[in-house]
């Protein structure tokens, strides 16, 4: 059975770093244009939970393959917490696809072969003051591969090369890869992409396409494959990682129109490439990768910096929360990675977390499991937290009462302190509350709706 | 409200209550032994003559030998209690109704805590195994309590300046009487333009606005009433006693609006009915309740019956509760500037009403008051145990 896209999300944080920044701090580099970054709060997982809640859009896949560069953890699969978090429960596939960029292509390819969810997100760090801090950026991108009567696009033709060269590697536990130099990987993949281009092309019969995107962390090979192959209005983004493919295609996808044809190339260590064919059904949803892009706001460089782990800041004087323990969080992982409360049979009472007795009518065991992640909800009182240990201070928490019944006390995410008020609408984010003993703390925060519609 | 209540039936014939600050010197052992030699010193008793002991402490030790051992206690009845910050409150009451019921005739009730040595800012608490879920896990508690000040201003069209001022009187009127008071941990009266102007802590609430962290301890000797002219010309008779934990639901019922603690509004009324008080705003002479920030202390003034509904930032402002207003409240500073050790608190607010109907609060001497009221509050809006006692400098008529 031939399978194809039948639905796709992508996601962008909200912060972006200002290069001027960094060079008026550094004392060096260009001062030109900004990059994508993460939140404190924001790891590939989470990320990846965003876009693929936009893929899905409520329907269960089979399986899940998750791409990233920037695994959140390394022993433990990460593609069950973001399987956990869509609220799938205990059936399904999910696995990693963690190490290069190359990953991305191969979790579209798994996917597209065998059916299901195609996840992709990074977060890529560069240090201080190099290319791969000013070129990068975070994000994530989600594709659900399903019959190709019910697709988006439909892939018709593959072709892969593989070059074992020495262009960038990082040792694991590293925090940011290094590279030999620039010419020589050039003269590596032109004939490495120019050969799969080719033969994809023939594959599918075709010597010219509507849509090119070519994808890969090496700008100049890139950039002179992009040019060699078409690529036209190319999505202004940094290099994305194992997460970069899957938004330059969720771009295309955007502005596609049915019947159109789409060449991507990811060039990492060989090249991947596929030719698509948009169906009349493209266009049915958006991933709004360009407004995305277009919306966010600036943060200062140390506080960049103090995000990724690259400067160290004295906290407040408070303990650092205890690790969350592992009985406790396998028992409530419906309502700690899904948000899933209960409501009461007989009076309707929502409860967050869950409960056995009503808190309303005091009826015992007479529960439904509700999930309330995509709930629209609103702030009745709020405050802002200097004194709470949090990676980033200060903390704003406020008061969620949400459409429909429930109350959550929740951290609001991607907010200044000035823009929380009685009355502002929410929805909810899966993010990264904490890691403390080695142990990530996901959990769900809520987001100013102006905010997080902005795309 | 089922409690009977034991209204004139017991008695406190001796109290102790050590200096409340920053005793880098002195151990939770020094602490609870001099509060309690204070004490029994105080009523000229002998460890010998206590039945037996409840000791309030929430985070300085476990078990009733925390008690035991500083003071070397021979073989008796020693019950460890914990409860928040109503703990202090928690083992008084447990104290008295072992008295009330005849199993004892004296038993001590001693609180103390020893914040000073985690060298954390504020609060902190035990850890507890989760999955992680919890706001109160990362949330301070000022930034919980903080949590009022935009709802009441919202509900009742407060202007938040208004409001600020408020706030602000609370923690001036605090400070002038602490100031009073030698065993007060801040002894200052402090300027209303830098307690509005202190660095923030969480929403509006500076540090100025937050009560005290220290190390402190004190002590109570409980009798039946017919015993207490044995041991003292000026007993302090114990008139109701209210101890109520709420469901917990705020956090999760859309249906509390954070203006307000039903858990004091329902463990005043117990212990106003146990006590025979209709009338609290006139009856009380003085209260004693938990300020632990300033705008907790406002929406008590209503919880307790001392303002109506919406009114109480005017009450404040107009001072009505200052030391010569027309109700009192925390003639001893309060946990604002007498500082709160967590366990002890509930005793120290006992004290202070023990001082005034002996007439021995010194320069904050109020003129004879007859009935005081104690409130201490553990946990959060929304979430919280909260106690009420109602004491007396006599015996009721009827």
């Amino acid at each position: 059975m031939t399978l194809g896209i039948v639905g796709y999300g992508g996601y962008l944080p909200v912060h972006r770093l200002a290069m001027a920044d960094v060079a008026a701090t550094l004392g060096s580099g260009s001062a030109r244009g900004s990059r994508v970054v993460a939140s404190y709060d924001e790891d590939s997982t989470t990320m990846a939970v965003a876009a693929a809640r936009g893929a899905l859009a409520g329907r269960r896949t089979e399986a899940l393959w998750f791409a990233t560069t920037n695994p959140a953890y390394a022993e433990k699969t990460n593609a069950t917490a973001i399987h956990a978090a869509l609220g799938q429960g205990a059936l399904g596939f999910a696995v990693d696809m963690a190490g290069s960029p190359r990953s991305g292509a191969g979790a579209l390819r798994a996917a597209g072969a065998a059916g299901g969810l195609a996840v992709l997100g990074d977060v890529r760090v560069g240090l201080p003051g190099s290319a791969d801090e000013r070129d990068g950026a975070d994000g994530a991108a989600a594709f659900l591969f399903g019959p190709a009567a019910e697709a988006l696009a439909v892939p018709i033709a593959h072709s892969s090369t593989s070059g074992e060269f020495l262009d960038r590697w990082r040792a694991p536990g590293e925090p940011a890869a290094r590279s030999w130099e620039e010419r020589f990987a050039v003269e590596m993949y032109d004939p490495l992409i120019n050969e799969a281009v080719a033969a994809a092309l023939a594959e599918a019969g075709l010597s010219a396409v509507d849509h090119v995107v070519v994808s890969g962390p090496h700008t100049r090979a890139v950039s002179a494959a992009a040019t060699r192959h078409g690529a036209a209005e190319v999505l202004p983004l940094g290099h994305a990682g194992a997460a970069d493919l899957g938004l330059r295609l969720a771009d295309v996808l955007d502005r596609a129109t049915p019947g159109q044809t789409v060449l991507t190339v990811s060039a990492v260590d060989g090249a991947d490439v596929t030719v698509w064919r948009t169906t009349e059904r493209v266009g049915s949803t958006r991933a709004g990768v360009r407004a995305q892009l277009e919306a966010g706001r600036a943060i200062p460089y140390a506080t960049y910096l103090t995000w990724r782990g690259l400067l160290d800041r004295e906290g407040p004087r408070r303990p650092e929360p205890e690790r969350p323990a592992g009985p406790p969080a396998a028992r409530n992982t419906d309502w700690k990675f899904a948000f899933v409360g209960s409501r009461c049979d007989k009076c309707g009472f929502v409860h967050l977390p869950p409960a056995r007795v009503c808190a309303s009518c005091r009826t015992v065991g007479q529960m439904t499991a509700t999930s309330l992640a995509d709930a629209v909800g609103t702030v009745v009182t709020y405050t802002v937290d200097r004194l709470a240990f949090s990676p980033s201070p200060p903390t704003i928490n406020a008061v969620v009462d949400f459409d429909g019944g429930g109350r959550s006390l929740l951290e609001l995410a991607d907010a200044r302190p000035d823009e929380v008020a009685i009355g502002r609408r929410v929805r909810l984010t899966f993010r990264r509350m904490y890691t403390a003993g080695g142990v990530h703390n996901y959990f769900w925060k809520a987001r100013l709706m102006e905010v997080s519609d902005g795309q | 409200m089922a409690s009977k209540g034991i209204r004139d039936r017991v008695a406190v014939v001796a109290m102790g209550c050590t200096t409340f600050g920053e005793h880098w010197d002195r151990s939770t052992d020094d602490l609870l032994v001099d509060a309690v030699t204070e004490c029994l010193a105080g009523g000229a008793l002998t460890p010998d003559e206590i039945d037996a002991y409840w000791l309030g402490t929430m985070t300085s030790g476990m078990s009733g030998l925390t008690l035991s051992r500083p003071l070397a206690i021979d073989h008796k009845p020693v019950t460890r209690v914990e409860n928040f910050c109503a703990t202090g409150s928690e083992a008084f009451r447990n104290a008295c109704y072992a008295v009330a019921s005849g199993a004892y005739d004296m038993a001590m009730a001693v609180g103390v805590e020893k914040l000073k040595d985690t060298g954390y800012s504020g609060l902190v608490r035990p850890p507890v195994a989760s999955d992680g879920t919890s706001a109160d896990l990362t949330l301070t508690a000022p930034a919980a309590f903080s949590l009022l000040d935009p709802a009441y201003c919202a509900k009742y069209g407060v202007d938040p300046a208004a409001m600020r001022e408020a706030m602000t009187h609370v923690a001036w009127k605090n400070h002038v009487n602490g100031a009073r008071n030698p065993r007060a941990q801040f002894r200052k009266a402090v300027p209303k333009e830098k307690i509005a102007g202190s660095p923030l802590v969480a929403g509006r609430l500076g540090i100025f606005d937050c009560s005290g962290v220290s190390d402190g301890a004190a002590a109570a000797v409980i009798v039946r009433a017919e015993d207490a002219h044995r041991y003292t010309d000026r007993p302090m008779y114990v008139k109701g006693l209210s101890l109520i934990a709420g469901p917990g639901s705020g956090p999760i019922d859309p249906g509390y609006d954070y203006t307000t603690f039903p858990e004091v509004v329902a463990s005043a009324a117990d212990a106003y009915a146990q006590a025979g008080i209709t009338d609290p705003a006139t009856q009380i002479s003085l209260a004693e309740v938990h300020d632990c920030f300033t705008p907790t202390e406002i929406v008590l003034m209503e919880d307790l019956g001392f303002s109506p509904r919406g009114e109480a930032w005017k009450h404040v402002l107009d001072g009505a509760f200052d030391l010569d207003g027309r109700l009192p409240v925390n003639p001893d500073g309060g946990l604002k500037s007498f500082g709160h050790p967590v366990g002890a608190s509930g005793l120290r607010m006992l004290f202070e009403c023990w001082l005034q109907f002996r007439g021995e609060a010194g320069e904050r001497q109020l003129d004879n008051p007859t009935l005081g009221l104690t409130h201490n509050l553990g946990g959060r809006p929304g979430a919280c145990v909260s106690f009420v006692s109602v004491v007396g400098k006599e015996l009721s008529a009827a």
